[in-house]
């Protein structure tokens, strides 16, 4: 056992065994921060990696990162993906440099050291040195030196992977809950319409709860009441797995309800603010079951989203105690017709760094995060709903942020 | 090609633009576009791989005129504006009395408080009706440089 495998009390202390008092100190201190990335980002958590599609072909890689740790992500010759760290077992230097790419093998800039599509050591430069002089001793062996590699599984397309050996298969990790909100959303081919990244000023974990989060929705996101958009008695619910790290919430429309108040405000002659132009949020029904709004995560770092008909993963990729990028990654459907597509680009206004319903949640996590600035003695209350971690009915509560708590409590410890 | 007077026009009407946004005369900002207009905030790698996604949208100028009322009145946001830099203009092909135009450009983000950086550089790919004057946009892509945005994205480029 290694000095850091022993097991140590993290930082943070927690008020209680409760889940609904969350100390502060959990988004400042830099050694839980430290130690969330060897429990959780490299412990038993399945992390997502990049859509199956972005290495579609034998050759294709994507670099990526499970935590702050760097990951090719690659299509073997069987057709097989791989995951392995990108790190060089000679000196540790990063193989992969760029975002992307397509090779036979992945070769070492520094001395040349060369990989297989499965993380395997082929190739060891002048390994019988130079005239007969230098090369590597007769002890040393390849077969031991292999990239370490990660488990991997895929579900619905989207490529997800762990470090730990011991985790349950993915599908038992989301549970059968998450797992069908999955399928509903991702039910049939789909590509890459778009993508961006957002700097957030923030601890990840507020970003995680953030999402969460179906209490702030039409409060701090005040497009919704103004265009009187959210209904706050739309059927809805939140459905939560047991290990509480797993989630989607749902929020039902009446889209022929709304189609109709559409009209009428159009004959209407108050001085309300009105859209000018509604295609941004005219949506289609496309899974007949009036869902307008379904967000799942997956613990520790997808987000799944269904806003009306914006599809797209978002990705939180810790940096620093105090800082998170998030990917945003659009999709469109390969059977949606250009009207479709259209509505699709339209509606993409509602989400992503200057969404009209998400551009507040990359501010809100700053402003909490300046707020605790040496001053993070103390709890935040997460008590909407009651104190479980239970899946609901209805949407005025916190139980799945108190979900994402108890997750990450039987993960870190403390 | 286009004579000087059109030239003139182009440099004109892309300068009064940067000025509007950054002397916060934001309920000026459609008038800069054709009514069936598209204005799209894309970045360079996307725009070279033709994905469609902007981080903004906009293809009517009812929908411009939405994202300023949005701004102004119902998003919640640190206040701050922004100093737009232009480069040299290069006016390219002209069809039809339309006009398209290139220019580069770097945004600073000067905050409430004071704090100021480079938020955005990027390029400016017009399409510009210059029949009548005043000219106006009928297509602006904002292609940007980076894909990363710090924050948030409130106010156009």
């Amino acid at each position: 056992m290694s000095v850091q495998d022993l097991p140590i009390d993290p930082p943070v202390r927690w008020p209680s065994n409760g889940l609904s008092e969350v100390p502060f100190r959990v988004y400042t201190d830099p050694e839980q921060y430290r130690l969330e990335q060897e429990r959780i980002f490299k412990g038993p958590s399945w992390s997502y990696l990049c859509l199956a599609g972005e290495i579609a072909d034998p050759g294709d890689w994507v670099a990526t990162t499970v935590g702050e740790v760097a990951v090719i992500v690659a299509r073997g010759d069987d057709g097989a993906i791989n995951a392995f760290v990108n790190r060089c077992a000679h000196r540790g230097n990063l193989l992969c440099i760029t975002r992307k790419g397509h090779a036979k093998e992945i070769t070492c800039i520094y001395h040349g050291w060369s990989y297989d599509l499965a993380g395997h050591l082929t190739g060891v430069a002048f390994a019988r040195g130079v005239k007969g002089q230098g090369g590597m001793p007769p002890e040393f062996r390849k077969d031991e030196r292999h990239l370490q590699r990660l488990r991997v599984a895929e579900l619905c397309g989207l490529v997800f992977g762990t470090f730990d050996e011991d985790v349950e298969d993915l599908e038992t990790y989301l549970g059968p809950l998450v797992v069908g909100g999955m399928k509903r959303v991702l039910n049939r081919p789909y590509h890459v319409i778009g993508r961006s990244t957002q700097i957030l000023p923030n601890n990840w974990k507020l970003y995680a709860e953030n999402v969460k989060d179906t209490y702030h929705a039409s409060i701090l996101h005040s497009f919704l009441t103004t265009f009187r958009i959210n209904r706050l008695s739309m059927p809805g619910s939140i459905n939560i797995d047991d290990s509480g790290g797993n989630h989607f919430s749902q929020a039902k429309l009446d889209y022929a309800a709304e189609d109709a108040d559409y009209k009428a405000a159009k004959l209407r002659s108050d001085t309300d603010l009105k859209l000018q132009d509604n295609s941004v949020t005219e949506a289609f029904d496309e899974y007949g079951d009036q869902v307008s709004v379904q967000i799942l995560t997956v613990f520790p770092n997808m987000v799944l989203q269904q806003v009306r008909n914006t599809i797209a993963v978002r990705v939180i990729r810790p940096k620093a105690v105090d800082c998170t990028e998030l990917d945003w990654v659009h999709l469109g459907f390969d059977d949606d017709d250009e009207a479709m597509t259209e509505r699709r680009l339209r509606q993409g206004n509602l989400i992503g760094a200057a969404g009209y319903i998400a551009m507040e949640d990359g501010c809100v996590g700053g402003f909490v995060q300046r707020a605790l600035q040496y001053n993070d003695a103390g709890s935040g209350v997460v008590m909407m709903g009651g104190h479980d971690a239970q899946s609901q009915t209805f949407r005025a509560s916190e139980a799945a942020i108190r979900g994402f708590w108890k997750k990450y409590r039987a993960v870190m410890g403390g | 090609m286009a004579d000087d007077k059109v030239r003139l026009g182009i440099h004109e009407l892309i300068a009064a633009y940067s000025d509007c946004i950054d002397d916060d005369r934001l309920e000026e900002w459609p008038d800069f576009f054709v009514e069936d207009c598209r204005y799209l905030i894309t970045d360079r790698e996307s725009h070279r791989e033709g994905l469609r996604h902007g981080v903004i949208y906009c293809a009517s100028r009812g929908m411009l005129i939405d994202r300023v009322t949005s701004t102004r009145r119902v998003l919640m946001y640190e206040p701050h504006r922004y100093r737009h830099i232009v480069g040299p203009v290069r006016v390219g092909a002209m069809t039809d009395g339309t006009a398209e135009a290139t220019s580069n450009f770097i945004a600073v983000r000067i905050m409430h408080d004071g704090e100021t950086g480079i938020f955005a550089t990027g390029r400016y790919l017009d399409r510009i009706d210059v029949r009548s004057e005043p000219y106006r946009f009928i297509e602006r892509v904002v292609v940007l440089d980076s894909r990363k945005i710090d924050t948030l994205l409130a106010i156009p480029l």
